[in-house]
């Protein structure tokens, strides 16, 4: 092997790859019952960049040659970068050597498009299943699915891979229209609706049969990029909602666009890349997903835009001022987790402990709930709580004042409340 | 009278001085770990000699009242080895013996409490090693890796690198603490090295010819995926505290 080439086609493909977001190395059962190497199931973060971003699986593009010319794409035909391309086997070697040391939970493979989607797709096909068949490798892997490539391709990428990923790049046709001239939108969501369906399927077959081969037990995923076109964070939220609900997703991730490029098209090279819409964007997210928020909730016609001064969830509680004070010692466990300041591991061992006795504000720190902002929303076993009428506007500005979110300091919004 | 026991700091010790204290009928205990000293003047000072057949009455009245999680949770806290918190474990197991009830949830006791954030304590640790953990290729096809964790976790991690690594041999030493783990591809043992600080300057003979290739390869990967653009050190520290990178082959 010639270690020179290879560390340099890693740079240029892992550099290349660093853009799609895409982390987890979670949701999957693969066990190590063969006497082979690895599993996957738990989910570990192995490092963190100096952005402060997990890494938990070699990230890196198959090529970055790539027929397309989309604007918000570094590997785009049109810029004038280094190209390089690894071959079926070094991927492999690279995952394995990685592994092994513990680097990694897996791989997650990526790739422009070669010559045409199926020419692309079957390498990526053999990478997971040179890994699966002669390394007995349980590790995770996730691929991303080419769009256009075939039925017959997409299967078996399902068999050897963890999770299949197709990315939506933009929130809205008329934004990928923009900006991906040569994508088509529905070409992009045909793969998810048939890996749906065979997802479905296989998990109906694994309840028959208990021997029946796994099918992307992590799922499907996709991503879109935020801050490269118009869209409202209302189009955002209601994009992911509804590829939650109709595909099944696990995972919508937000890719706050960073510029790489000068295109009249996109915002200038010296644009902040928006970092707390991007983190507000995963807050809400996760209230839809774990916190039982629908999101209408959360953004819609009165309010298209999420707060980017509070979280989501605070922003919700302030508007909807009616549903509080609630009391912890009573209330039921999906009203405690709308509380601004609990999250789920606190809302439960709540649920938990008060079945031996009242809670006070001293067990409720101790739990880890933020007093400083649920203080305004609940009562528990004490006499010391906010009696004040304050309105929503006026609990903001007691909690901004206390608060020491490092994002405030980017945030001009806060300087119009004093 | 407050009545002080000194235990050996084992896990056994700590049960066989709960057994002690049901034994002699003490209401007022302070229990802590080392040799018996005569400072403590104005107390009477028991010392506690770890009787393996007394540790484990306790341990099977333990099981009787706790979930199988409630026991290996506090054997978890025990593996913190936090100085000062012996009371801690044995409060937490009168209070499991004296209570009526299952008592592992109630978060507004203080000994179930602090077992609990000491458990979180340990556990974080634990995950840590389990992603922090860098293995290096020895001549002889072993993996190794050095690890100085703040507490005790070894123990807690050999299930998950057994399951991982069945193919490949590999051993795990905890340098502070003079011990490690090695399994051979069958099972594993606690082992103690002679010459345990193996560090990249000093045995480059001990490993692999490829074993610099991939973590140079590997260093170079941490590079490439950063992007400047986003730079957050403070994010960064928070997740990859300092005291770790010296074992971390790509912040070497």
């Amino acid at each position: 092997m010639d270690a020179e080439r290879i560390t340099e086609k890693l740079n240029i493909l892992a550099d290349a790859a660093k853009y799609d977001v895409s982390c987890a190395s979670s949701g999957s059962k693969r066990k190590n019952e063969n006497k082979g190497l690895g599993n996957a199931s738990n989910g570990i973060c192995h490092t963190y960049t100096e952005d402060g971003r997990c890494v938990s699986l070699l990230k890196i593009l198959l090529t970055n040659h790539c027929i397309f010319d989309c604007a918000y794409c570094v590997s785009r035909k049109s810029n004038d970068i280094r190209r390089a391309a690894f071959t079926v086997q070094e991927v492999v070697d690279l995952t394995i050597n990685f592994y092994r040391r513990n680097y990694i939970e897996g791989l997650f493979l990526s790739s422009g498009i070669f010559k045409d989607a199926d020419f692309t797709m079957e390498r990526l096909v053999r990478v997971a299943k040179k890994l699966r068949t002669e390394h007995k490798f349980n590790g995770y892997i996730h691929l991303k699915s080419i769009p256009g490539a075939s039925d017959e391709l997409m299967r078996e990428a399902g068999l050897y891979a963890d999770r299949l990923s197709v990315n939506l790049e933009m929130p809205t046709e008329e934004g990928l229209k923009l900006l991906a001239p040569d994508k088509d939108r529905q070409e992009m969501i045909k793969p998810m609706g048939f890996l749906k369906s065979e997802i479905i399927q296989r998990t109906e077959e694994n309840k028959l049969f208990k021997k029946a081969p796994m099918f992307a037990p992590a799922g499907q995923s996709t991503q879109v990029i935020v801050g490269a076109t118009a869209e409202t964070d209302q189009q955002v939220l209601y994009t992911a909602a509804s590829f939650y609900k109709g595909y099944n997703l696990k995972r919508v991730y937000y890719s706050g666009y960073v510029p790489v490029l000068a295109d009249k098209r996109l915002p200038g090279l010296n644009t902040a890349v928006p970092m707390v819409r991007e983190n507000r964007l995963y807050q809400a997210d996760w209230l839809m997903r774990f916190y039982g928020f629908k999101v209408n909730e959360i953004v819609n016609h009165q309010q298209p835009l999420l707060d980017l001064d509070i979280d989501p969830k605070l922003s919700w509680a302030l508007r909807n001022m009616q549903v509080f004070p609630l009391d912890v010692n009573k209330a039921d466990l999906h009203l405690i987790l709308r509380v601004p300041g609990i999250g789920l591991q606190s809302a439960q061992k709540m649920v938990s402990a008060r079945k031996f006795g009242k809670l006070n504000w001293e067990h409720l720190k101790k739990m880890g709930v933020a007093v400083n902002r649920a203080r305004y929303f609940i009562v528990c076993n004490s006499n010391d709580f906010e009696r004040r009428d304050l309105t929503g506007s006026r609990i903001k500005q007691f909690i901004l004042a206390e608060s020491q979110s490092k994002y405030l300091k980017n945030s001009s919004t806060q300087l119009n409340l004093f | 009278m407050i009545t002080t026991l000194i235990y050996d700091g084992t896990f056994e010790g700590l049960l066989t001085a709960a057994f002690e204290v049901y034994e002699r009928r003490l209401v007022y205990v302070s229990l802590k770990k080392g040799e018996l000293r005569n400072e403590a003047l104005f107390t009477e000072v028991i010392s506690i000699i770890t009787d393996d057949g007394k540790a484990q009455r306790v341990l099977r009245g333990l099981k009787m009242k706790l979930s199988p999680i409630g026991v290996q949770r506090l054997y978890a806290a025990h593996l913190a080895e936090i100085d000062g918190e012996d009371n801690t474990l044995l409060g937490y197991i009168r209070y499991v013996f004296d209570a009526g009830q299952n008592i592992e949830e109630d978060y507004g006791n203080k000994y179930v409490m602090r077992v609990s954030e000491i458990v979180r304590m340990v556990r974080r640790e634990k995950h840590r090693m389990e992603a922090f953990i860098r293995f290096r290729k020895l001549r002889d096809e072993t993996f190794y890796a050095g690890i100085e964790p703040d507490f005790n976790v070894l123990p807690l991690l050999i299930e998950h690198f057994k399951s991982r690594y069945a193919d490949q041999k590999w051993i795990i030493y905890d340098l502070r603490r003079r011990y490690g783990v090695y399994y051979d591809l069958h099972d594993t043992q606690y082992i103690s090295l002679e010459h345990a600080d193996v560090k990249a300057a000093n045995v480059i003979s001990a490993y692999t010819s490829d074993e610099n290739l991939y973590q140079d390869m590997w260093k170079n990967y941490f590079k490439s995926v950063n992007i400047p653009a986003r730079k957050n050190s403070k994010l960064h520290l928070m997740h990859v505290p300092k005291r770790y990178w010296r074992h971390l082959t790509e912040k070497i």
